[in-house]
């Protein structure tokens, strides 16, 4: 059996892995927007990210472009499937992406955009948390094609999961801005980042307990005989570091809670992909079933084998140059 | 009601709308990315910072339009699968290693060296920022790259294989991706968004020069703008012509459809104007020139050229809708070249800058490019129909899933949004334009320069 659906299948979770850090943070800060204590700390806060959104948000263009190119069969079930979610989502991000330029353009309408960037980014966090929702519940399949109705992605768990995300995704930005700026809105960050963390805990519960109980299989892999006890240090290990980051912040630290909450993003995100392993489109196509032919995904990996390592080096580069704390002004 | 819906008309004129939307966007970052590296250029070679200024005022519109079209480009990445599934999965192992392969060489490259080009000035080398903007501008044509690949592939399948399940496979990777009218379409779509920048850049300069506002800034906008217009728009002619000759060769149903044709003749006439009728398939009221579009075409005064009755009705194209966008784009293109042709005249009568009519039609002609670059690609995404792919999948077996009234609100949704959006993006563009560069330059004559460091003067040609 070849490897390189195996492959693929981990860069692509790696991609959206990626996407769901990156974006998470500058969508976070879109969700805490228009909490913040002054106009200043708002110029601050957009500046903290404007150099970075648009390479962020390429994570999830990769994710969707690379699903269509190594899986196409699950990409032409997942998109109808979550047809009205993903077109809410983009018209979420058209919203917030614009924003960026057109707040620092705008006079009178500036009110308008703050607003835009800050519903836009609420929009397609809830969109993603319920697409992630009611992926877990599964995907009803005839063929090669997806046999849902309009509205399968709507209930009250996908509902659960959305507001979840929005949460996980306020704390990823307010310890971005802990991280990136000081005094007024640094304070300010990082009362929000105790108080979304209270709610990031709850929501990592009901998941935990939740998931398991929605199909036998999933409930199987975690609560058999000694399956458990492997994965046991997993949630132990979010408890941990959910903890850690409610000191650290205590304690006045400014760059580990924000690594710390990139971990407990990381152990959810292992936790939700040992779940749904092998399945591409939840309990009917594995990722083996859905895999391109072996001539498509063998000629996009030699390229991304060496393109890859390249796009993580520059855009490693591009934090570099905007390290430290973000300063006022400096517009091009 | 909403039972009648039909999701794949919905479908198309969704897709028709965000895409042509989205493709405005691109046509401008092409040419704006390039110009804005040349500008850099200049200005680090020269000292002269009235090059820096034309470079800071257009760099804030860069932005704007480049942020349109990262978001309205996402859109689109999404549209093959919530809306064209079954295309998806039925040539998604071709068409997504294309679209793969544009993401990462391109689309990382630009977004993340964007960011230095936009707020990184004050943080790296004057090097290094010089680096960004190359760069930003290599991924802007890679990106083309790629896309026009795919695209082309579904004009011109070639090196694949299809199963007895009706799923596309890959054979030949150097065939798809250089398929018969992949380099065609490039050249001809690369020269037109340069052109397009140009139009734009010369219209602004020109409506400064009319006003006597930032001068000395607006001659090198309008200046530039004319050399491409003298230079590039008759290539652009000759481009234009290649790729049409090859479009005969491959799809000759599109061109019968650009010509209006429905008989094959032999010295067939090239109809300047009339009204093609599908159902009738006649083109009425034609008023024709014998014998050109033979000649055009093969090159040869009495040249084969088939009709649209060679064809089974549901294999045309809807003729009248191709027939029109091909005038308007050739009209276009001869407006342009006339352009070229009347700032030569004026540049050798030392008259170029102050020709009070010649300026204003600038102005006018500012939108020339986006409208022919919509018109062209009106021909050749509609002169494909009923194809998706052409010969191998129709538009009607491509669609998803979905219901209509699903289509029909995400449709509705787009519209609204866009209209918003991209109506405000509009606006701060003019407000850009209107207020001008900002920090006027020191006077030429403190930079050593005993003359106004413009392209089109000679005392610049020296370095």
């Amino acid at each position: 059996m070849s490897q390189i659906p195996l492959i693929w299948y981990c860069l692509l979770i790696l991609a959206l892995f990626l996407y769901v850090l990156l974006d998470g943070f500058d969508l976070g800060v879109g969700i805490l927007f228009p909490f913040a204590p002054s106009d200043e700390s708002r110029d601050l806060m957009m500046n903290s990210i404007a150099p970075f959104w648009d390479g962020n948000e390429t994570w999830l263009v990769l994710s969707g472009g690379g699903l269509l190119a190594a899986f196409p069969l699950a990409y032409a079930i997942l998109m109808p499937a979550f047809y009205m979610p993903v077109i809410l989502m983009l018209l979420g991000l058209i919203f917030r992406g614009v924003a960026f330029e057109f707040r620092f353009k705008a006079v009178r309408a500036r009110r308008v955009w703050d607003y835009a960037f800050h519903f836009g980014s609420v929009l397609a966090a809830f969109m993603q948390g319920m697409i992630l929702g009611s992926y877990v519940g599964g995907v009803q399949v005839a063929g090669r094609s997806f046999a849902g109705g309009p509205f399968d992605w709507v209930s009250a768990y996908s509902f659960m999961t959305g507001v979840a995300l929005i949460f996980g995704y306020a704390l990823l930005g307010s310890t971005w801005l802990v991280m990136k700026t000081e005094a007024l809105t640094q304070n300010w960050a990082r009362k929000c980042a105790s108080y979304v963390l209270a709610y990031v805990a709850l929501f990592l519960v009901i998941v935990s307990i939740s998931v398991p109980t929605m199909n036998s299989a999933i409930r199987q892999l975690w609560f058999s005989f000694p399956d458990f006890f492997y994965l046991l240090p997993m949630p132990l290990a979010s408890a941990v570091l959910i903890v850690s980051i409610w000191r650290q912040l205590g304690r006045g630290a400014q760059i580990s809670p924000f690594l710390m909450s990139l971990g407990v993003f990381l152990l959810g995100y292992i936790g939700w992909g040992i779940s749904l392993w092998p399945w591409l489109v939840p309990f009917a196509v594995t990722f083996r079933q859905a895999a391109a032919a072996p001539s498509s995904q063998a000629f996009l990996l030699a390229g991304t084998l060496f393109v890859l390592p390249l796009i993580l080096a520059y855009v490693a580069y591009c934090y570099y140059v905007f390290r430290g704390k973000v300063s006022q002004g400096g517009y091009y | 009601m909403l039972a009648h819906l039909d999701p794949v008309l919905l479908s198309r004129m969704q897709f028709a709308f965000i895409i042509a939307f989205h493709i405005l966007f691109p046509s401008f970052t092409i040419g704006l990315a390039s110009w804005l590296a040349v500008l850099q250029w200049r200005w680090l070679r020269t000292g002269n910072p009235v090059y820096g200024d034309v470079y800071h005022m257009w760099i804030k519109i860069f932005a704007v339009v480049f942020g349109m079209g990262v978001v309205s480009g996402v859109v689109m990445s999404f549209q093959f699968g919530t809306n064209w599934a079954a295309f998806a999965d039925r040539a998604g192992n071709i068409l997504g290693p294309l679209l793969g392969y544009e993401v990462l060489t391109a689309f990382f490259l630009e977004a993340s060296f964007l960011g230095v080009m936009l707020f990184g000035k004050n943080r790296v080398g004057p090097k290094t920022y010089f680096a960004a903007n190359i760069i930003v501008a290599l991924g802007t044509l890679l990106s083309a790259f790629w896309i026009l690949a795919a695209n082309s592939w579904m004009q011109t399948p070639r090196g694949y294989t299809i199963a007895a399940n009706g799923l596309i496979y890959p054979a030949d990777w150097k065939q798809i991706i250089f398929n018969p009218s992949f380099p065609f379409r490039f050249v001809h779509m690369v020269t037109a968004a340069y052109l397009t920048t140009a139009f734009v850049a010369g219209g602004v300069g020109a409506w400064y020069l009319l006003q006597s506002r930032h001068t000395r800034q607006a001659r090198i906008m309008f200046g530039m703008a004319m050399i491409m217009a003298i230079f590039v728009s008759p290539l652009q002619l000759l481009f234009g012509d290649a790729h049409g000759r090859n479009t005969f060769e491959y799809q000759p149903e599109k061109v019968a459809a650009m010509e209006g044709l429905w008989e094959t003749q032999r010295g067939a006439p090239s109809i300047l104007f009339g009204w093609p009728d599908q159902k009738d398939e006649v083109t009425k009221y034609a008023i024709e020139i014998p014998k050109l579009s033979s000649l055009i075409l093969t090159h040869k005064l009495d040249g084969m050229v088939r009709g649209l009755k060679e064809w089974p009705k549901e294999d045309r194209p809807p003729v009248p809708l191709v027939f029109f966008a091909f005038r308007a784009m050739v009209v276009l293109g001869v407006l342009m070249i006339l352009t070229g042709l009347t700032a030569l005249v004026l540049f050798f009568r030392k008259h170029l800058f102050d020709t009070r009519w010649f300026l204003r039609w600038c102005v006018a002609m500012s939108p020339a490019g986006f409208l022919a670059v919509l018109a062209g690609w009106c021909i050749s995404e509609t002169g494909r129909q009923p194809w998706v792919i052409e010969g191998i999948m129709r538009t009607s077996q491509a669609v998803s899933p979905v219901k209509g009234f699903s289509v029909a609100l995400s449709f509705c949704a787009f519209v609204l949004t866009y209209g918003v959006v991209f109506g405000a993006g509009v606006h701060y563009i003019v407000k850009l334009i209107k207020k001008g560069p900002e920090a006027p330059g020191e006077i030429y004559g403190s930079h050593g320069l005993s003359q106004p460091p413009l392209i089109t003067d000679p005392a610049s040609k020296k370095d």
